[in-house]
């Protein structure tokens, strides 16, 4: 028997996925930013900050109305608290957007510093973690998730790789100092949206198997 | 919202989601009923205090409280069934449309303001004959077995009750019965349906077969339930009203009474702290 | 202490006999009765008692057409008289009266039902016999029916009293009127406890000699229209039984049989109606 709260749990579904898809979309926008040296594309991230974040609180509103009203169980349940954890999530990596975006604009005032090899690898792989996080819930696909939760200690990897490479580039010329260390946090904002999707992952998880993967060491008997 | 920009890629995103529609609006809301100062009174003794609200159209609004708060006799003055019992006495104005309830014929009244009652009270008589009755009584002129149908369908009864139109209503189980009693009412095609705690002697499938039919409901009329069990009224309604010791405490709409509460007696209410 | 229990076991066995006996007493007086019937006007039922108006006194055969059908005209106009006026004055008291007007009736319903029976034919005579100047049936039609009219109306209020209040709600928020709750809802509702208090009723006084002796007076052969003196099954056991004549006896025994078996049948159609229970919604 269909409830009728059940119009209200798929617009909710709908609303987070829009909302991954701008922050996917940002993520994507800044990161070319950075390649590239183009600033209108870095000035857009910064105007499309505002969607991400009034979607988050229009969710989290929903997600309140939700569980007042409609004493939700087991999945719904489930689902409704996970998508909570996403929503912020998801405006993390908004936030992370626009900090790659911020680093952009510094960045193309000063010269290259050198090709970029590492950089476009890692976004490209941070850029498909993300989707396949946010296509692992909506298809509810926990195979998918658990391979995004394999990738992340690779980005971690890509992280380490561009911080030594930056910082032999920096002790060898001070002038680049500035663009490098910018770049080395365009790293770190990335590794960061990386773990983001990691915890979308886990929360996938947890909706559909019931099961809480985040602290594997921590004995919960 | 930037509804404009399209995402350069794609998660999959379901096509209907293209154009995200803007969250529903409190759009101007027509009032059904409107109660305006309402006074009651057994005898001497005063139940309910000056009571003003409005009944908004084609919307479900729910009135709470604990025992003994006064709902039900709020609920039956919108009907004046009030007016079988000896010693009561009303003062105030009730609206429908905006004519006073108290100045018209009360049977006239009575069809256009329908009830069914805590407990399924069909009666002794076939299936066909119960949803006819309103019908016959009025004198109406329409074929009688559409119109049997067409109120049987409303109620979600049709499919359950159509090869056994003739059999005794009193062969259906009690959440078909009390499924009777609404088409009964739904037949007469009232403009208001009053609800006095319809599900509390159902079991918990039937119950939830009729909320769902209420929300369904709201197209054809507008409907107010009497319901002690808080959680129903959050389920079902768009407002909901606060009664204690016959005082109308809040009234709002039911998102917003049942996240945050204007009054602190509504809180512990609903809360469950109360008492 | 011994004795004390002897005692006590002895008072309980005691008393349970006794009042077992009288049980059994009282139970087996109706087949005592029936038994006796039988025996001695067995016989006497034929095609002839039936059919046949009563002979001359002294020659044998004959029957008792004349009475039967008889009771049957007074029992007729006792109905239409009591009935109604218990019937509606039962709705009255169910629907529509205020709590002292309900009191006073009731009460003076329950002497009307105490009067004895001979006091009721002395008013129908009175009443009905002085100024049409006639014994009838009329007039014993109208005793009959006054008494069954306190029957009728107690049993009737007490099945309309008994719908539950929820089916009259249910009726009147639906926009029935009062009346039209009554007729179409409250009475189809209660139509087998209605039906059982008419029956009993007409039982009851489908035996009634006394009010009788005044007013229908007795008639040895048919009675015309219904402002003539009449014969009834009770009157015929009285007079053929106080005769002088074997036969007549017989006849009185066969007419008292058919009274009885009549009387019995329709005490026990009447229970059988009740016990199909009055309508009520599953709970």
């Amino acid at each position: 028997m269909e409830r009728h709260f059940e119009k209200d749990l798929n617009e909710l579904k709908e609303r987070l996925l829009w909302m991954g898809s701008l922050a996917e979309r940002s993520v994507h926008q800044a990161v070319h930013a950075v390649l590239e040296s183009d600033e209108p594309l870095a000035k857009r991230v910064l105007e499309e900050e505002d969607a991400i974040n009034e979607l988050q609180m229009e969710i989290d509103d929903r997600v309140v109305q939700l569980l007042a009203l409609h004493q939700l169980m087991a999945t719904d349940l489930r689902f409704v608290l996970a998508i909570s954890r996403i929503n912020n999530d998801l405006e993390r990596i908004g936030d992370q957007a626009v900090n790659i975006a911020q680093g952009a604009l510094r960045i193309l005032r000063h010269p290259r510093v050198k090709p970029y090899v590492d950089l476009p690898r890692m976004s490209d792989l941070v850029e498909e973690t993300v989707r396949n996080a946010l296509n692992a819930m909506v298809r509810r696909d926990v195979d998918l998730a658990h391979r995004v939760l394999a990738t992340d200690d690779q980005v971690d990897h890509y992280r380490d790789q561009i911080f030594r490479e930056l910082l032999t580039y920096m002790m060898g010329d001070s002038s680049v100092v500035f663009p490098a260390f910018e770049l080395i946090l365009v790293a770190k904002n990335l590794e960061r949206i990386g773990d983001h999707a990691t915890n979308i992952a886990e929360d996938v998880i947890y909706i559909v198997q019931g099961q809480d993967v985040r602290h594997p060491t921590v004995d919960r008997r | 919202m930037h509804a404009s920009v399209r995402p350069a890629v794609s998660v999959n995103i379901p096509p209907s989601l293209t154009n995200v529609p803007p969250r529903e609006s409190a759009a101007a809301l027509s009032m059904r009923m409107t109660l305006s100062k309402v006074n009651f009174f057994y005898g001497a003794k005063q139940t309910l205090f000056d009571i003003s609200m409005g009944i908004a159209a084609n919307k479900v609004t729910a009135l709470i409280g604990p025992s003994g708060c006064g709902k039900s006799t709020l609920l039956r003055t919108l009907n004046r069934m009030h007016e079988t019992i000896r010693n009561a006495r009303l003062e105030g104005e009730i609206l429908l449309d905006g004519q006073n309830i108290l100045k018209q014929d009360v049977t006239a009244h009575r069809r256009r303001v329908g009830m069914v009652f805590q407990r399924p009270n069909p009666f002794p008589k076939s299936i066909f004959d119960n949803v006819a009755y309103g019908l016959r009584i009025n004198g109406s002129k329409v074929p009688l077995a559409d119109a049997v149908e067409k109120s049987l369908r409303h109620a979600a009864l049709w499919e359950e009750a159509k090869d056994h139109l003739h059999k005794s209503a009193y062969e259906l189980s009690g959440g078909q019965q009390q499924r009777l009693c609404i088409a009964r009412a739904l037949a007469v095609e009232p403009e208001v349906l009053l609800l006095d705690e319809p599900c509390s002697a159902l079991d918990p499938i039937s119950t939830a077969k009729i909320e769902e039919l209420l929300v369904q409901l709201k197209e054809l009329c507008t409907l107010v339930i009497v319901t002690h069990n808080m959680q129903q009224a959050a389920r079902v309604s768009d407002f909901t009203a606060f009664l204690l010791i016959g005082q109308l405490i809040e009234f709002s709409p039911t998102p917003q009474l049942f996240t945050t509460p204007s009054d602190p007696r509504t809180e512990a209410y609903i809360t469950g702290r109360f008492g | 202490m011994n004795g004390r229990l002897k005692w006590r076991k002895f008072v309980s066995g005691f008393m349970l006999t006794m009042t077992g006996v009288c049980a059994f007493v009282a139970v087996s007086v109706l087949f005592l009765i029936l038994g006796y019937l039988v025996y001695n006007g067995g016989s006497s039922i034929n095609w002839a008692f039936f059919t046949k108006l009563p002979t001359p006194v002294g020659e044998t055969g004959g029957g008792m057409a004349n009475a039967i059908v008889g009771s049957g005209k007074l029992l007729l106009v006792a109905t239409l008289i009591g009935v109604p006026v218990g019937f509606f004055g039962a709705i009255y008291l169910a629907e529509f009266s205020g709590s002292m007007t309900a009191f006073i009736v009731r009460y003076a319903a329950d002497l009307l039902n105490g009067v004895p029976s001979i006091v009721i034919g002395i008013f129908a005579f009175a009443v009905v016999v002085q100024p049409f100047k006639h014994f009838s049936t009329l007039a014993g039609g109208f005793a009959l029916g006054l008494m069954m009219i306190p029957i009728t109306l107690r049993s009737t209020e007490q099945f309309l009293l008994s719908v539950p209040l929820a089916l009259r709600e249910g009726a009147m928020a639906l926009g029935a009127s009062k009346w039209k709750t009554i007729a179409t809802v409250i009475v189809p509702a209660a139509y087998r406890g209605i039906l059982t208090a008419v029956l009993l009723a007409f039982a009851r006084v489908a035996g009634e000699t006394a009010p009788l002796l005044f007013t229908a007076l007795g008639n040895r052969y048919w009675s015309p229209g219904w402002n003539q003196p009449i014969e009834s099954l009770p009157h015929m056991v009285y007079t053929y039984g106080i005769s002088a004549y074997e036969d007549w006896h017989r006849q009185a025994w066969a007419a008292g049989l058919v009274l009885l078996g009549l009387i019995l049948a329709i005490n026990i159609i009447a229970r059988a109606i009740l016990s199909r229970g009055i309508a009520v919604p599953r709970s």
